[in-house]
């Protein structure tokens, strides 16, 4: 059985406002807040790497998880603003843990990275052991690339999260889990290199409008869990008003789904673990509580998975 | 109520304002619709003409319009 033993986080210590984006790009800080739910976000140093957050993540999970870097059988690192084409930051992240030698896979993924490294680290640690799953993103340095646009440059920020997936214990079972792409729509949100980010809002919104609740009802559905009993939905924290709009189709409160999107913005793969990770923190756990984990980003790649705290 | 009425009408239900776009107004370009406003606009679709849309059917150029959404909904029969 696949469990997660625990979460971390890292966040840069650079607060951005929303007012200090929203001039980079000639808007009001009360228009970014109101398409976004965005108030402000964390960006990294200079001299700060995807992998150096990557690590600082990592270490946080361990930490909290009472487990040696040393017993990790496997790393797997998401991320789609690494600093190089290949190798991805991977390998150095396991480097920099003091774990040379151990399997250290790259998912350049983007948003729904940390997702799809949840998914397939449960699906794999019954045959490889304990699972470190990482989502590291340094978003600053794709929203500073010129022309800087409106609707792009004031949505995202830096950070890092991570989960242990082990094999035999661990605070929650995963239960379930589906993951699946669709490339017809790679170009209505990509990244190439040098470039600025393209997004195409409305095919986004809409895409997203539909297959992360699809996702959710699926998988719960298939589980025989009514939305209605699940205390907790932990999404990729990509705009407060997409969040809202979920919680409806699901018809469940808003105030069930996690967000923190207001103050770290959406910082790609890396939002869903740092969410997990803060809500962990603030949150008493109940025996038996479903917790529901879905995101939705380029690719399209989208997917949701349910554990169960035990 | 024509189709057309009744989209016009599914659109002020969503904008929550009493709109009357032309024909070929793009209801985005004009700024009547907006990325969120467009989800619920297919969704009241929907539900007014009992029909499922398919995923691989939401292009937001299928809907700019009142005559594209007529277009859409036709070919749907």
């Amino acid at each position: 059985m696949p469990f997660i033993k625990e979460f971390g986080s890292y966040l840069p210590s650079r607060v951005v406002s929303s007012q200090e984006a929203g001039a980079w790009v000639n808007t009001l800080a009360e228009w970014v807040v109101n398409v976004s739910g965005i108030e402000e976000r964390r960006f990294a140093a200079a001299e700060e790497s995807v992998s150096d957050m990557a690590v600082a993540a990592a270490r946080d999970c361990l930490q909290r998880s009472g487990v040696e870097a040393s017993d990790v059988d496997m790393v797997l690192v998401s991320s789609g603003s690494g600093e190089r084409q290949f190798p991805g930051p991977a390998a150095e992240t396991a480097l920099k843990l003091g774990i040379p030698g151990v399997p250290a896979i790259d998912l350049p993924m983007a948003s729904a990275g940390a997702l799809f490294g949840l998914s397939l680290a449960s699906r794999l640690t019954e045959q490889v052991g304990k699972v470190l799953v990482i989502a590291a993103e340094k978003m600053s340095r794709v929203v500073a690339r010129e022309p800087r646009e409106r609707g792009v440059a004031v949505l995202f920020g830096d950070g890092a999260g991570a989960a242990l997936v082990t094999p035999d214990e661990g605070f929650a079972e995963v239960l379930d889990s589906e993951i699946a792409s669709d490339g017809r729509f790679a170009p209505d949100l990509c990244l190439d290199w040098n470039r600025p980010l393209k997004m195409n809002g409305r095919t986004v919104i809409l895409q997203a409008s539909r297959k992360i609740p699809g996702a959710i009802r699926s998988l719960l559905e298939r589980n025989a869990v009514d939305p209605k009993s699940v205390p907790v939905y932990l999404l990729h924290q990509a705009n407060q008003n997409l969040i809202v709009r979920v919680a409806d189709a699901i018809g469940v409160p808003t105030e069930r789904f996690f967000s923190n999107i207001a103050k770290y913005g959406n910082t790609s793969s890396a939002s869903m673990l740092i969410a997990a990770s803060e809500w962990m923190n603030s949150h008493k756990l109940s025996k038996g509580d479903p917790v529901v984990f879905a995101a939705f980003g380029a690719g399209f790649h989208w997917g949701s998975l349910l554990a169960r705290v035990c | 109520m024509d189709r057309r009425a009744k989209i016009v009408e599914l659109i002020r239900q969503v904008t929550k304002l009493d709109l009357n776009p032309a024909p070929d107004e793009s209801l985005f370009d004009s700024g009547l619709l907006d990325s969120f406003a467009l989800p619920d606009l297919i969704g009241a679709m929907e539900k007014e003409f009992s029909i499922t849309i398919p995923d691989a059917d939401l292009n937001p150029r299928k809907f700019d319009t009142i005559e594209r959404i007529e277009e859409y909904l036709g070919s749907r029969g």
